[in-house]
């Protein structure tokens, strides 16, 4: 098995601060199903392009890193023997058949650190 | 001592027929593209000096095949902790098979006979997640064999360019785990068409040379042939395959009377049909037949269909060209590319006059998606001029001029426009 990152781009996070249940809906679904196949070892939502900062050298600006129509709105991680399969999960995402889309990269090495160390 | 010459001869002519084969016999011990292919190439080095002097084998495919899979096996060993750390080819434990497995094909889980082990090499040339010039240079790398140096003269780029373009596709394949495997039913007709087009854009590129001195890149085309007619041994119930290969057939039955001796190019109108390969033209006859006939034609069968209807007319104005009108509609509906809606503008001209033609070709060029396409204001020129608007049509030759790029076709409408001043 090997591991691949999924990276969502679309115009705009739908995980607002003060998103709704209702707006997260499609997201979380997909997640869970995911989650509940096994395939997927972690998920990340990112909060909306207004909320990011990036950093060029010593500069700081407001907003994403790359100026595009599409942004990361979130990524994840799955498990898949090939990239056949990889592509195969990667393609469920709803994000695919709506306006944005998906870019899969196979991860080379990651950290997490054990939640039990984690603040609360 | 043995003849030399010979022994090239034969060396040559297994690297065409064997060299696939060898390789994906090389690759089940490897597990690794970039090594198999450096044994095979070493193996038919070493063929080159053996067998002048211990003579031609029998079976000179299985003297190669058995030299480089030796050689990986000792790579293998000899470097067995120094080993590149890419990860391993991914393939099924039955396409695996060991060092000595040259099993006959057994069924797998589903009950199906494994495929030829060429197609799963093609399928991961042609790969999706790969450019499509990378898919190019991996097919005619791996599968045809030409060597870098070749394949880079066609693409005109440099030999090292080249090199790098196929290192990083190799690279790609070990790292992203690209599967050395025939895609599921699932995938399997949008993969055709993968390999179809990469097929299909080999063949176009050496027959039309986009630029560049010479029309007929006899090399590319000859390769693409090759490729069609192995595609089709290896699928032969798929008919977008066998509509590819017999596209091919009549496009290429008519190669010798499409550049005239002064290498210019010679219009279909003013072709020497006597000169055109009667054998291909009927062998992709039947194939054409038989696609038709299996139903629901796809691009290439109706592409292949229309190519020799034209080919099959005693002369030019005795074309079918009422026919040809119904393909082309045909093919619209599978393929709606404005290039097609162009080309049905010749046959139209035939049937309802040069007038109804141009004030299709005219929208066509207000859709504004053919924009820089020399062809069509090479169709359009020939249509004024046929409706009597020399001046507009001198215009139109020089645009098309301006915007060809192969020496062959600006000579043909340099001649067009000094022609029609």
């Amino acid at each position: 098995m090997a591991q691949y990152a999924v990276l969502i781009y679309a115009h705009d996070s739908a995980h607002a601060p003060n998103a709704t249940p209702q707006d997260l809906q499609t997201c979380d679904q997909h997640s869970d199903d995911l989650a509940d196949s096994g395939t997927m070892i972690a998920a990340y939502a990112l909060t909306p392009r207004d909320m990011a900062t990036s950093i060029r050298g010593d500069v700081i600006t407001d907003g994403p890193f790359v100026d595009s129509k599409e942004v990361v709105a979130g990524f994840y991680v799955v498990e898949a023997p090939d990239l056949d399969a990889a592509l195969a999960i990667a393609r469920t995402n709803p994000v695919v058949t709506s306006g944005g889309g998906v870019e899969v990269r196979p991860v080379h090495s990651s950290f997490v650190r054990s939640a039990a160390g984690a603040a609360g | 001592m043995r003849d030399t010459a010979a022994v090239e001869a034969a060396v040559a002519d297994t690297h065409r027929r064997d060299w696939a084969r060898v390789l994906t016999a090389t690759v089940r011990v490897a597990r690794d593209l970039d090594l198999a292919e450096e044994c095979v190439q070493e193996a038919y080095v070493s063929a080159l000096g053996s067998w002048v002097d211990a003579g031609i084998p029998a079976n000179p495919a299985a003297w190669l095949t058995a030299t480089a899979k030796r050689r990986a096996v000792d790579a293998i060993r000899r470097q067995a902790s120094a080993r590149s750390r890419l990860p391993l080819l991914v393939m099924t434990a039955a396409a695996a098979g060991d060092a000595a497995g040259d099993d006959p094909p057994e069924p797998d889980e589903s009950g199906a006979a494994i495929p030829d082990e060429r197609l799963r090499l093609i399928f991961t040339c042609c790969h999706p997640a790969l450019s499509q010039e990378a898919q190019i240079a991996l097919t005619l790398r791996l599968v045809c064999g030409l060597p870098v140096p070749d394949i880079a003269r066609a693409f005109l780029v440099s030999d090292a360019t080249m090199a790098a373009r196929l290192t990083r596709a190799k690279k790609k394949i070990a790292t992203a785990r690209i599967p050395y495997r025939v895609p599921g039913p699932a995938d399997l007709p949008e993969r055709v068409r993968g390999v179809l087009a990469v097929i299909y854009l080999l063949f176009t590129t050496g027959h039309t040379a986009s630029s560049g001195a010479a029309l007929v890149r006899g090399e590319l085309v000859d390769r693409a042939m090759h490729l069609a007619r192995m595609l089709r041994e290896l699928m032969a119930d798929d008919t977008e395959v066998a509509g590819l290969y017999a596209l091919l057939l009549v496009t290429d039955a008519r190669r010798a009377t499409r550049t005239g001796p002064d290498g210019g190019l010679t219009r279909l109108a003013d072709q020497d049909r006597s000169r055109w390969d009667r054998d291909a033209l009927a062998e992709a006859h039947d194939v054409i037949v038989g696609c038709l006939r299996a139903g629901a034609p796809g691009r290439y069968a109706l592409q292949a269909a229309i190519a020799s209807l034209y080919a099959e007319a005693p002369s030019y104005d005795q074309t079918d060209w009422r026919q040809i009108i119904a393909l082309y509609d045909r093919l619209l509906e599978v393929w709606p590319s404005p290039v097609v809606a162009l080309n049905r503008a010749v046959p139209l001209a035939m049937v309802r006059g040069p007038a109804a033609a141009l004030a299709e070709v005219e929208e066509l060029q207000r859709a504004g998606r053919l924009a820089g396409y020399h062809y069509l204001p090479a169709i359009k020129a020939d249509l004024l001029n046929r409706i009597g608007r020399a001046e507009d049509a001198a215009a139109a030759y020089r645009q098309a001029f301006d915007l060809a790029a192969n020496e062959a076709e600006r000579a043909f409408l340099a001649e067009q426009i000094a022609e029609h001043p």
